[in-house]
């Protein structure tokens, strides 16, 4: 178990005091200036040899992301937005962050702010978290008030940090679909390229981070990058977040080395499987975008970004969701197929036409009334849509049903004969 | 998508206009975005305006078009675009979360319980007029799963009988606690977590304790093996 001086956010839980005297307990702010000292190019270095992947679900590396916003500024000002817009299923670790331990967030915003050289920041919060919201607004004055940042503050970058809010859309969590959001539009996403760091927000040079990528680096850059990557396994480094919910006996979330086995995981902080670790039949590894994983792959596999990847799964955002053997697997991803016809914005006709398509069948294989050829069929559509539009929301809606047929063929084949057999009754 | 469309012409009211406190903090919002992009604060206008009358009327909509000089379908598209904007009148809205990680953990229960002391169906004013309830997607607090929000609230840990029980509170106009219901704090294990013990992160010695250090400027490459 990773041990708790190797831990970052040490007050997932709220039991401290998260203002900004208590955070200066626990580390944060401790001589930030001499972070910024250091100067771009190094910050950027740092980041880049710690091994950060970022934590908002496709694990691109955070010091890289970073590297590609332009050296100079010229006459179009350059902007950080952090993606606050929480939605993927599962997943609760960034509103953790925002009520408990803000100010992790709040510096990180100032230290990655003055890597890329931008003098404003925007943190896009999801709307449903409004305490959240209020909690991370009361750091952000805090921080104002302490003149950590703002004009002229004590650490010697002029930076303003804004929270902003949406009102009830999935797809903002994509960063072009949030960019649009922020300027004041529908969430429907962009094409890419432009890529953000060239035409981000206002047309301005932009990077989007995660909130936990964020708000790890100031503790990344004090304590330096060789014990960040000494953690985990190569190229998976470092500590994670992670949210366990579903048929476990103590869900929860808690931070933890990248690479621990989903087993130890569960067993270590959630009180094991509902019923023992026997009693399990598929776990979703990294949020609904991911497809699910039988028993037999669960009791060997490490959670990180590439051990799940070879079992064509992924770490996601590291939300496990847990389903034991009472499960009606099929109707659990079925929740899945119409949370994603729910959440499609509407611009791509595969996502928008497939998503529907794909819950309405869902829904019939949930009692068992279809033939058998419409398993194919259906796994044939959801390969008709991956890939095939402008954000990933189309991939992640084919994700989950094709996890099912991959691992739960059998099952939907048995619903099927069984619904024929009392039918022809 | 959902498809979203303003209320009927009938229930529609007159006219909208922010109250002076709302109208004073709406420029403080618009002040946050550089010159000419305000139509950055839409999502913030009228979710101040929700607050304020409980729902997204067609004049609201009007007004903060014109307050935010936006074309009205541009406001309007953000109007029925995002869900969290109700456009009819709700009452005290319950939204029960019924996504995967929630259905797990027994929100059938919740949603029977309000079918059963709200109305049988969904976005649906009670008899009584002050209660509402809507299946809504993912809330984010899976770990407490199953959870409903009201207001700005978070209700976590429930299920059946707490949900019957904190509607006939709310009823009889008596508080409910927020966050979870089962004796937990947040989101740690029920009954404690078992890191997060060692005093020493929350005893200040900590300060001082890590120096960044810059990286050594750029060596000559050498051939990967080599110390």
């Amino acid at each position: 178990m990773l041990a708790d001086k190797d831990r970052i956010f040490t007050n997932l839980y709220g039991l401290q005091d998260p203002g900004l005297e208590g955070a200066k307990k626990r580390g944060q702010w401790d001589n930030t200036k001499a972070i910024l000292e250091m100067g771009p190019e190094a910050i950027v270095d740092i980041m880049k040899k710690s091994g950060l992947r970022g934590r908002g679900g496709a694990g691109f590396p955070t010091g890289l992301k970073w590297s590609f916003m332009p050296k100079e500024v010229k006459e179009r000002p350059h902007y950080l937005v952090v993606n606050a817009d929480e939605s993927e299923p599962g997943t609760c670790k960034d509103r953790d962050i925002m009520r408990h331990d803000p100010h992790t967030l709040v510096e990180g915003c100032l230290v990655a702010s003055f890597a890329m050289r931008a003098h404003a920041c925007y943190i896009y919060v999801r709307g449903e978290f409004i305490r959240e919201r209020e909690a991370l607004q009361r750091a952000v004055d805090e921080a104002y008030e302490a003149r950590l940042i703002g004009k002229n503050n004590i650490n010697g970058w002029d930076f303003d940090l804004y929270v902003h809010h949406g009102a009830g859309a999935y797809i903002c969590g994509e960063e072009t679909a949030l960019l649009e959001s922020l300027e004041g539009k529908k969430g429907q996403p962009r094409l890419k390229p432009p890529f953000p760091a060239n035409m981000g927000l206002y047309g301005c040079p932009t990077t989007v981070n995660n909130v936990e990528s964020i708000a790890v680096a100031p503790t990344i850059l004090r304590r330096g990058a060789d014990w960040f990557a000494g953690m985990g396994r190569p190229n998976n480094s470092g500590t994670k977040l992670f949210c366990i919910s579903g048929h476990v006996n103590k869900p929860c979330n808690v931070e933890e080395e990248m690479g621990i086995s989903l087993r130890e995981l569960i067993d270590k902080h959630c009180g094991g499987v509902r019923g023992g670790w026997d009693n399990l039949l598929a776990v979703i590894p990294g949020g609904a975008s991911v497809p699910l994983l039988p028993k037999s792959i669960c009791d060997e596999v490490l959670m990180d970004f590439d051990s799940l990847k070879a079992v064509q799964s992924g770490l996601g955002t590291a939300a496990v969701i847990v389903m034991d053997k009472s499960t009606d697997v099929i109707k659990a991803i079925q929740r899945l197929a119409y949370f994603y016809k729910h959440e499609s914005c509407g611009q791509c006709t595969p996502c928008r036409e497939g998503t529907g398509w794909m819950w309405r069948v869902m829904t019939r294989l949930v009692k068992g009334e279809a033939k058998v050829s419409e398993i194919d069929l259906l796994q044939e559509v959801s390969k008709e849509i991956e890939g095939h539009t402008i954000c990933a929301l189309g991939d992640a809606a084919a994700w989950p049903i094709q996890g099912l047929i991959r691992h739960f063929r059998p099952e939907i084949e048995k619903r099927i004969a069984d619904y024929s057999k009392m039918a022809a009754e | 998508m959902s498809l979203r469309r303003l209320a009927p012409p009938e229930i529609q009211p007159a006219s909208f206009a922010f109250t002076g406190e709302n109208a004073e903090w709406a420029k403080a919002v618009i002040a946050k975005y550089p010159q000419g992009r305000q139509a950055s604060a839409v999502i913030s206008l009228l979710w101040r305006g929700q607050e304020q009358e409980g729902w997204v009327s067609h004049p609201m909509v009007e007004s903060v078009a014109k307050m935010l000089s936006m074309p009205f379908i541009r406001v309007l598209e953000v109007a029925t675009f995002y869900t969290m904007f109700n456009l009819e009148p709700v009452g005290t809205l319950i939204q029960v979360c019924t996504t995967t990680p929630c259905w797990l953990r027994g929100s059938d229960a919740v949603v029977a319980a309000c079918k059963k002391h709200i109305h049988p169906h969904e976005k649906t004013v009670s008899a009584d007029g002050k209660f509402s309830w809507m299946e809504v997607e993912c809330l984010g607090a899976c770990v407490n799963a199953p959870m409903l929000q009201i207001g700005n609230d978070f209700y976590e840990d429930i299920d059946g009988p707490i949900t019957e029980r904190m509607i006939a509170d709310l009823r009889a106009g008596k508080p409910v606690k927020p966050g979870p219901q089962n004796g937990r704090a947040s989101s740690e294990p029920l009954g404690g977590a078992a890191t997060l013990h060692d005093a020493s992160l929350y005893d200040g010695s900590i300060i001082g304790k890590y120096r960044p250090v810059a990286p050594a400027p750029a060596e000559p490459a050498k051939k990967p093996g080599t110390p």
